[in-house]
């Protein structure tokens, strides 16, 4: 019987490592629905959870399962689903819940093309907005995009702890390619894999509030059955947990829920900078296509043009910070995704007319080749 | 909200499990939410269920209104997902005790995949559903359990779909316990919830409760006693210990205006939960596998 850290190299397709990382991060509880590019990481978690004393349930849709891993996480158990376009517009609805509540979860979303059913089994980057805006009312949200199996370890790792750190459904950004691909993944041994445990009450039950927050912005969580009397209330609510429907009450919560992540936005945010330094031109990219388009920058480099990539761990919270910098040294910034144009226009407010921002455009349903984008880094350095 | 002066504000039995802060309710006059409410509450300490071990989970509407109103872990959640977030509390922690409290509409309209899956997996949740036979939240909307030919403000001309049986869809899914009651018969409401809170598996208790402003006012009932009264003529216990094995048929419990309402148990049977058939499949789990496999032989004979 295998423990939850598999220590060791393997050849390991994405899918399966976004499970393993998981099971190394204390996961222990897996809702989920079959769908196609993303039901391997189910498959991996019916058959590793019970080994560590985990439980998978296959539940009717998508709906039941993220409630399911909401109430999985509010019992005290780190919870997981995983999905794909259509299960991830039907997640929609409780990652609000979970956004409201201030419930530890995590949801990886194996991006296909759409909309509507789409590109079942091929690649896609469409969901990148959806990611930020899908569930009605406002909220801030963190989203890693991983672009290696590798990554699909690291990364899911990395969301379980910001998830509890922050309580919150913390999203995996991943896309088919990365997903279906097998390549070298390396488990680290359990002891030098760091683990963050939400925040426990400081206080007796008596004077324990469901959804009082100290100076980090982030609540105390009492799990149920110690005697706690959490009051988890969907209405918008008061400290205590009493809806309270007034513009006050309003602004208050929905104003925290944003500015906990806002405030630690410079913690969260990660992204890797390459030839960076002295770049006029910066191509800006996330998941598969960040490790397509690096080559060509490598040749535009080879042929003279001061190229870089800024490549995007966490798309959110969005690093504008850091564009904003870049754009005060760089003429051109280029953008390309798997979709018909979502994160260009983050890059452009946060460029806010400092330099041009051009998109490259490639279409779901196929790996991006990187003679497009070095096209383009041609065309703006000319 | 109006404050209720001191002097008229007296003790509640039952004060100490409810979250008095948030008194006076929104419950309109003669809504049958607060003897539901009370008679689970009841049935509760009857069953013995320590309060820090029981959690009660709602949906949306007048009925979601509930899980907020009680001293226990309390989870006020979204519209037709209390079963799936129940779910996840109990598989994650099964020493917990976990109700689901909502309404006829969260639980079979837009919560209907849920019910009947839950149902089906045998999974230890215990669901009491407040069917008022519209969606009174907003206003008294036509919903699964509206009579047919009944008036709701979205069906002016008389409801012209067929309504769920509840209890019927309940023990065909796979329900260990299915009964009925009305607010009328508060006692048998208390001595069902807490039959089945020790119940092992899916237990389901249907609690048909007055809506005046929202059903019996269009419908011409009349006030929320009136419809208690039309309850009490139209009552009818039957089958109160009958099981489904035995040959009783919640089929006939369908409800018509004007027609017989059915109460009484329905379905009271053992079968291995949801956790048992996973123990039992689980191949570390040897000891457990042990006892799932004695217990579901139990049953078969």
């Amino acid at each position: 019987m295998r423990g939850d850290v598999i220590t060791g190299k393997y050849f390991m397709n994405g899918d399966i490592a976004a499970a393993e990382g998981a099971l190394s991060a204390g996961c222990r509880f897996f809702a989920g629905y079959p769908i196609t590019p993303s039901t391997e990481i189910a498959e991996r978690m019916a058959e590793r959870l019970p080994e560590v004393g985990g439980m998978y349930i296959q539940m009717e849709d998508e709906l039941g399962s993220m409630a399911a891993i909401l109430g999985a996480s509010c019992a005290g158990t780190k919870a997981m689903s995983a999905t794909s376009g259509p299960g991830f517009s039907l997640m929609m609805e409780n990652i609000g819940l979970g956004i409201m509540l201030e419930v530890p979860a995590v949801v990886i979303n194996v991006q296909r093309g759409g909309p509507s059913t789409g590109l079942p089994t091929t690649v896609g980057q469409q969901d990148m907005m959806q990611a930020k805006w899908g569930s009605h009312g406002d909220y801030e949200i963190i989203a890693y995009s991983p672009n290696s199996p590798q990554e699909m370890y690291d990364l899911t790792v990395k969301a379980f702890n910001a998830a509890e750190r922050y309580r919150l459904p913390v999203l995996v950004m991943a896309d088919e390619a990365v997903g279906h691909m097998t390549e070298r993944v390396v488990v680290p041994e359990k002891a030098a894999i760091p683990i963050v445990h939400r925040k426990a009450p400081s206080v007796p039950p008596s004077e324990y509030q469901t959804f009082r927050a100290g100076k980090d912005l982030i609540p105390e969580f009492a799990v149920a059955g110690q005697g706690y009397f959490v009051r988890m209330e969907s209405l918008t609510h008061d400290e205590l947990g009493r809806p309270s429907l007034t513009p006050e009450t309003q602004q208050s919560l929905v104003g925290r829920l944003q500015e906990k992540i806002l405030r630690h936005a410079h913690e969260i945010a990660e992204y890797e900078e390459y030839l960076l330094e002295d770049a006029d031109v910066v191509v800006v990219a996330y998941g598969i296509t960040s490790r397509c388009v690096r080559e060509a920058v490598d040749e535009a480099r080879a042929g003279g043009i001061k190229a870089g990539l800024l490549r995007l761990v966490t798309v959110w919270p969005f690093p504008h910070w850091r564009i904003a910098e870049l754009a005060t040294q760089a003429k051109a910034f280029i953008v390309p995704e798997v979709n018909f144009g979502q994160i260009v226009r983050e890059v452009e407010r946060a460029v806010a007319g400092r330099a041009s921002t051009k998109f490259v455009q490639y279409s779901p349903g196929a790996i991006p080749h990187p003679n497009r984008t070095l096209k383009t880094i041609q065309e703006v350095a000319k | 909200m109006t404050a209720v002066p001191d002097e008229l504000r007296e003790a509640h039995p039952r004060d100490n499990l409810l979250r008095t802060d948030l008194f006076p309710h929104i419950w309109c006059p003669g809504c049958g939410l607060g003897i539901a409410l009370h008679a689970f509450l009841e049935g509760m300490e009857k069953a013995g269920i320590p309060r820090e071990k029981r959690t009660v989970v709602s949906g949306i509407g007048c009925s979601g209104r509930t899980a907020g109103l009680l001293k226990v872990d309390a989870y006020h959640t979204t519209h037709g997902r209390p079963i799936p977030f129940a779910t996840g509390i109990k598989l994650a922690n099964p020493d917990l005790h976990v109700s689901v409290f909502s309404g006829d509409g969260d639980l079979f309209a837009i919560g209907g995949n849920h019910f009947i899956h839950a149902a089906r997996r045998n999974m230890d949740i215990h669901v009491v559903c407040i069917n008022n036979f519209n969606y009174g939240m907003t206003g008294g909307q036509m919903g699964p359990t509206t009579p047919a030919k009944a008036k709701t403000t979205t069906t002016p001309y008389g409801n012209f779909e067929h309504p769920f049986n509840l209890p019927w869809l309940a023990a065909t899914c796979g329900a260990t316990y299915v009964a009925r009651w009305t607010t009328l018969d508060a006692r048998r409401i208390r001595d069902s919830v807490a039959e089945a809170a020790v119940k092992k598996g899916f237990t389901f208790i249907e609690i048909v409760s007055p809506c005046p402003i929202g059903y019996g006012r269009p419908n011409r009932i009349g006030s929320g006693l009136d419809e208690m009264k039309y309850y009490e003529e139209k009552w009818e216990l039957r089958g109160e210990n009958w099981i489904i094995q035995e040959g009783a048929n919640p089929r006939d419990a369908d409800i018509d205006l004007g027609k017989t309402i059915i109460v009484g148990k329905f379905v009271d049977i053992e079968k291995p939960t949801f956790l048992d058939m996973y123990r039992a499949q689980m191949p570390q789990d040897a000891p457990r596998k042990e006892a799932a496999r004695a217990e579901t032989e139990e049953v078969k004979k």
